[in-house]
């Protein structure tokens, strides 16, 4: 176990490691949202009141639930960071930061269009939309605090305070729909209840959740691997891997 | 600056207690800060220069104004506190003060919290003072004025609270300022919700006691909590040099 966690902290082993099951979730991501997109875009049943328009959820509550799913796995990261010192933890800050903010923002983006035919506008001040965009500066605040300070283990550590102030924020996501009760439906998914939707629509939404997942696990460690590459030039692994194309 | 107007820290002993030393952090913080008394003006004037920007860029009506000033003085108080975080650790980090203070055997994140409440007294205490002055400009009823200034003298604290975390973090960067504003405006919006909202409810006769509970309940959370953020954050900030 203690094994284990110490070969996490390496970057070359995770490397390695990551190198072997990439294919396997960028197959099973690209499979699963393949999956859940089609059969919900063409196939799924129509909506009584909204229509064809609710379809757009398909994609929307993806990226709406990884967006603040990236932002717990860095606080988690972050906690890592301050506590074990561990490299590859602000390695995974640093890398997904973005990709959490590009996230957001599609959440965003497909909430307006979405808002547009069934709300009949494109943005209003309700809490939900309110909170996102406050993580979508969240995410830009931690963006530009990295880029602005020189030192790399300053900026892991800086970083990781930043990140772990604004989890107070999730949860005012997470609850601004039942606290102030306005236009935004609220969550589609719970662990404790029964989705409130027929079989043949939460089926697809949750394969494109998780395929979603698999394909951000895929360009989490693209991503990483090239920080970690940047990183550790000096070594002689990476100079070897850089010859030969392998570790 | 001349090194006269910039007393040092003196509790160099170990012996001196935690409470003793926070008192002396504050003490000295007052001090330098009477000493300067340019910097303790500039954000008060702020503060009334955005205040007065409302009427003259939107509409003087009274209706609007009636409507929007709770948020209005809002804003520009919270732009102001903003505006005054550059100077809690910059010159302290500049002339080696803040080393000291790290240096202290007295937990850190306590000096922060005498630092960070000086830092109150001296621009969120006089917002709210200056408050009900500005609140009849901008036609606000005795009653909204009365709960605005409470829900500043709530809220104020915690803006400082939460903005000595973005100033630890920033300090030493290069364009610190847009940085620090960068950082703490979202961490700032549920006080501003909450803050403005109160003063909404008051001003339709609804009961304020919960508001006031729950922007208490933010107080408490950033008066626990932030100390230590911004603790850790000038320790990092201190190596960083």
């Amino acid at each position: 176990m203690w094994q284990f966690f110490h070969k996490l902290g390496s970057p070359k082993w995770f490397f390695g490691i990551s190198a072997r099951f990439m294919p396997w979730l960028l197959a099973g991501g690209i499979l699963l949202l393949m999956a859940g997109v089609v059969w919900g875009l063409a196939f799924a049943p129509k909506d009584y009141l909204q229509g064809n328009s609710y379809r757009i959820i398909f994609i929307h509550v993806p990226t709406a639930f990884m967006a603040q799913s990236v932002y717990i796995m860095m606080a988690s990261a972050a906690v890592v960071t301050l506590v074990w010192r561990m490299k590859l933890a602000d390695v995974f800050v640093k890398a997904v930061a973005p990709v959490g903010l590009v996230l957001t923002f599609l959440a965003l983006f497909t909430g307006a269009v979405w808002g547009k035919p069934t709300w009949g506008t494109w943005w209003i001040w309700d809490a939900r939309l309110t909170s996102m965009l406050i993580l979508l500066f969240l995410y830009g605040g931690v963006i530009a605090l990295d880029r602005a300070i020189n030192d790399e283990k300053s900026a892991a550590r800086a970083v990781a305070v930043l990140v772990l102030v604004g989890v107070v924020n999730i949860p005012i996501i997470k609850y601004s729909v039942d606290w102030w009760n306005t236009l935004h439906q609220p969550a589609t998914f719970k662990l404790t209840e029964k989705p409130s939707m027929p079989a043949e629509m939460w089926v697809p939404l949750l394969l494109s959740v998780l395929g979603l997942y698999l394909i951000f696990g895929w360009l989490a460690c693209v991503r990483m691997q090239t920080e970690i590459l940047c990183r550790e030039q000096r070594t002689r692994w990476v100079k070897e891997f850089v010859m030969k194309g392998r570790v | 600056m001349n090194a006269e107007a910039r007393p040092t820290v003196r509790f160099a002993s170990s012996n001196v207690g935690a409470l003793a030393a926070m008192k002396g952090v504050f003490a000295r913080d007052m001090k330098v800060a009477f000493r300067q008394r340019q910097d303790l003006l500039n954000p008060l004037l702020f503060f009334i220069m955005v205040v007065s920007l409302f009427p003259l860029g939107v509409s003087p009506e009274v209706s609007f104004l009636r409507e929007a000033g709770a948020g209005i003085l809002w804003v520009a108080a919270l732009l102001s506190v903003l505006l005054s975080l550059d100077h809690l650790f910059r010159h302290d980090f500049d002339d080696g003060t803040l080393e000291q203070l790290v240096l202290q055997p007295q937990p850190l994140f306590l000096l922060v919290l005498a630092k960070t409440t000086a830092h109150w007294m001296l621009t969120g205490l006089p917002l709210v003072i200056l408050t009900p002055v500005l609140g009849v400009m901008v036609h606000l009823d005795g009653n909204s004025i009365a709960v605005l200034c409470l829900t500043l003298l709530i809220g104020t604290p915690v803006l400082s609270l939460i903005g000595a975390i973005g100033a630890a973090l920033t300090l030493g960067l290069r364009s610190a300022g847009v940085l620090l504003s960068l950082l703490i405006i979202p961490l700032y919006i549920p006080v501003l919700i909450f803050g403005t909202g109160t003063v909404a409810a008051a001003g339709d006769g609804a009961a304020v006691g919960a508001y006031l509970a729950l922007m208490g309940a933010f107080l408490m959370l950033a008066l626990t909590l932030a100390p230590f953020a911004a603790a850790a954050a000038l320790k990092i900030s201190l190596s960083n040099g």
